[in-house]
């Protein structure tokens, strides 16, 4: 019964925190509605970061490129062909003249993000460690540059405006729910288990023939894919878009979210991803003025960041495990061990990154290794 | 003869990217991690120089200099003692963290639009006219560089800590051994670091004198793509690759048409991508050696 009962908690848990922030957010004001669709667009991106992120222990920067990619092509490809013609002369031709419905930019999107991520992931995958974090930056970097600059694709360094808003709390509260069923129907497949194996003990998981470039790359595209759906749900939540808010900005928050959380395990990404959100939320509202009582209290511009950005470096100093220690919903108290992480979903000793000591106690090295990749 | 101040200028900007690749070099050197905090502390350098704007240069310059080794070791006690043995990738993305919340207290002191540092701008004169334009800044550029250089190199090979220091980055284990202390080792490595950040904020505010919050981080990233280009496991590497990147980049602003320079990041980021594919160790390793994978 019990191995069961996990299963069922792991995913019930957040997909049932998508439905607190959904409800919760329906009962409020228009503005604050806003926001709780907002928070749930993000957690999305968040679960997308964690399909790869969490799974093979490898941090990438660059998952937002895929988000940027599936917000272009899902806003520009709904917008007003009209307006194209007009206010962007130089777009290719089908470009400017393709009109889809915004269901379909959403699977477009998805697509999209996932093709983009498969070829990119084909020469990244074979980097690990530092050189797959700065490789992966320097796609996002050449994806801000080729959508800010290249004229021909999309809006270029202008605001692409007129999408069509669609990402109503329902929408928003489905679409987090299909990415988490699909990272949760993925972290039971043979080919992540063996990608975790990876992420626990590369040189090992290699030894017992298993191919760590294949799998990651399976996590990078299905990562990549989500990416893009959770970009055509921004786009169509936003109505507009421009490069610079899906870049290095985003980039930070969403990392943030998913190490504050606990990049292990779905619950930890789910939770980050609408804990800060809300947190990050009530900062905002916080910056333009809020009332405590009779008080009024205004922080200043950029306060949420210095906050967001000091509670990651917290957290991964003192509890590189995040907030709920890698474990998945109510983990601890279904295990046979109570207390300790049951066998599939170890917390990872990578994503750790060696700097504390693991639960049996076996990573307690104080020095930098130099066998580490 | 145009092309004698463009090169002289590539030269300069070459220089300054030396120093940043320097400080994450020596950094990576002793404990293999990245730092990529150090871009926040040549901008906090760079405000204390707007902050002393009314002392007179020497103060002023002595006070960045103050404050840069005091923010660099603040950091290493802060984040990196804390990481000591943590793994590359997660001391990039700890100061990853850093940095962007350290920029947002820029934005929140200083302000969005930045705030001009115009205690060395009469460097900015010419010192020949005519054909070959070339400024004060450049020549002194290149001067203290050098110095900086030839210092540090001095230091490294001819003194005790020098010594100690390049021990360490051989091996950490067997210099521990024998009696390196390595936390006065990594301690004196961050000076370096913050000594070399305040140069480059006095360097650089004088060539573009507009200090805004993002005024390290976009240093700092075309730093570490210097220093991974080269190679990060080797200081004299990693500042190599620093230099090209910059004598590269001034270089094409110079040739290359204002139109086209906008797909520079582009290039720029691919090449990083096949080097990193194709020379993990970096361009300026021998082939054939053995070097980890970073």
């Amino acid at each position: 019964m019990r191995p069961r009962l996990r299963l069922v908690a792991e995913l019930a848990g957040p997909l049932s925190l998508v439905v607190v922030v959904a409800v919760a957010g329906s009962a409020m004001s228009i503005a604050q509605q806003g926001n709780a669709i907002n928070v749930l667009v993000t957690a999305t991106i968040v679960v997308a970061l964690y399909v790869f992120i969490g799974n093979s222990g490898v941090w990438s920067f660059g998952q937002i490129s895929f988000v940027a990619v599936g917000a272009f092509a899902a806003g520009l490809l709904t917008s007003p062909t009209a307006t194209r013609q007009t206010s962007m002369p130089t777009l290719f031709k089908f470009l400017a003249t393709t009109q889809i419905s915004n269901t379909e930019s959403l699977v477009l999107a998805a697509g999209l993000g996932a093709v983009f991520s498969f070829l990119a992931g084909l020469v990244l995958m074979r980097l690990s460690g530092l050189s797959a974090g700065i490789a992966t930056f320097a796609v996002l970097e050449i994806t801000y540059d080729v959508l800010t600059y290249w004229d021909k694709i999309g809006p270029g360094a202008t605001t692409l405006a007129l999408v069509p808003v669609t990402t109503s709390m329902t929408v928003g509260a489905v679409g987090c729910g299909i990415a988490i069923v699909v990272a949760f129907a993925y972290q039971h497949t043979r080919s992540c288990r063996l990608l975790r194996a990876s992420r626990e003990d590369p040189v090992a998981a290699q030894g017992l023939g298993i191919s760590v470039f294949r799998h990651r790359l399976v996590a990078f595209t299905i990562s990549g894919g989500l990416a893009g759906f959770a970009g055509a749900l921004f786009v169509h939540e936003l109505g507009s878009i421009s490069t610079g808010q899906v870049y290095i900005d985003l980039t930070f928050a969403t990392l943030a979210m998913l190490v504050v959380g606990g990049a292990g395990s779905l619950w930890g990404a789910v939770l980050g991803g609408m804990g800060l959100g809300v947190v990050d939320a009530f900062l905002s509202n916080a910056e333009n003025g809020v009332a405590f009582g009779s008080v009024n209290v205004t922080l200043p511009n950029g306060m949420r960041v210095v906050i967001l950005g000091v509670l990651m470096v917290v957290v991964l100093i003192i509890a590189p495990k995040g907030v709920t220690g890698s474990r998945e919903f109510l983990e601890r108290f279904l295990s046979k061990r109570p207390g300790r992480a049951g066998a599939g979903n170890k917390p990872g000793g990578s994503l750790a990154g060696g700097a504390s000591v693991a639960d049996d106690g076996s990573q307690a090295v104080p020095s930098p290794s130099r066998t580490q990749s | 003869m145009s092309w004698v101040s463009d090169l002289v200028n590539a030269i300069s900007l070459g220089v300054v990217y030396g120093l940043v690749a320097v400080s994450v070099g020596l950094v990576f050197g002793v404990l293999r991690q990245v730092n990529l905090a150090q871009g926040e502390v040549i901008a906090l350098g760079a405000y204390s120089l707007w902050m002393t704007r009314g002392l007179p240069v020497a103060a002023s310059i002595a006070i960045c200099c103050v404050v840069c080794v005091a923010m660099s070791l603040a950091i290493q006690v802060a984040i990196f003692r804390p990481l000591r043995g943590a793994s590359a990738l997660t001391t990039l993305i700890v100061t990853f963290g850093l940095s962007y919340a350290l920029e947002a207290v820029w934005l929140i002191a200083f302000g969005p639009n930045g705030e001009p540092v115009s205690m060395l701008s009469s460097l900015n004169s010419v010192v020949l006219g005519g054909s070959i334009a070339l400024r004060w800044i450049t020549l002194v550029e290149i001067g203290a560089s050098g110095l900086f250089f030839t210092g540090l190199v001095l230091i490294l090979y001819r003194s005790k800590i020098g010594m100690m220091m390049r021990a360490t980055a051989e091996d950490f284990q067997t210099a521990r051994l024998v009696g390196v202390r390595i936390d006065r080792v990594v301690t004196w490595a961050f000076v370096f670091g913050g000594l070399s950040a305040a140069l480059v904020a006095v360097l650089v505010t004088v060539q573009s004198p507009l200090v805004t919050p993002s005024f390290g981080f976009n240093l700092i990233v075309i730093g570490l793509v210097g220093v991974v280009l080269g190679g990060i496991d080797r200081l004299g590497r990693a500042t190599a690759g620093g230099f090209v990147v910059g004598f590269v980049n001034s270089l094409l602003g110079a040739v290359v048409p204002e139109q086209q320079l906008v797909f520079l990041p582009m290039l720029t980021f691919l090449f990083v991508i096949v080097i990193l594919v194709l020379r993990p160790a970096g361009l300026f390793t021998p082939r054939g050696s053995i070097v980890e994978r970073v």
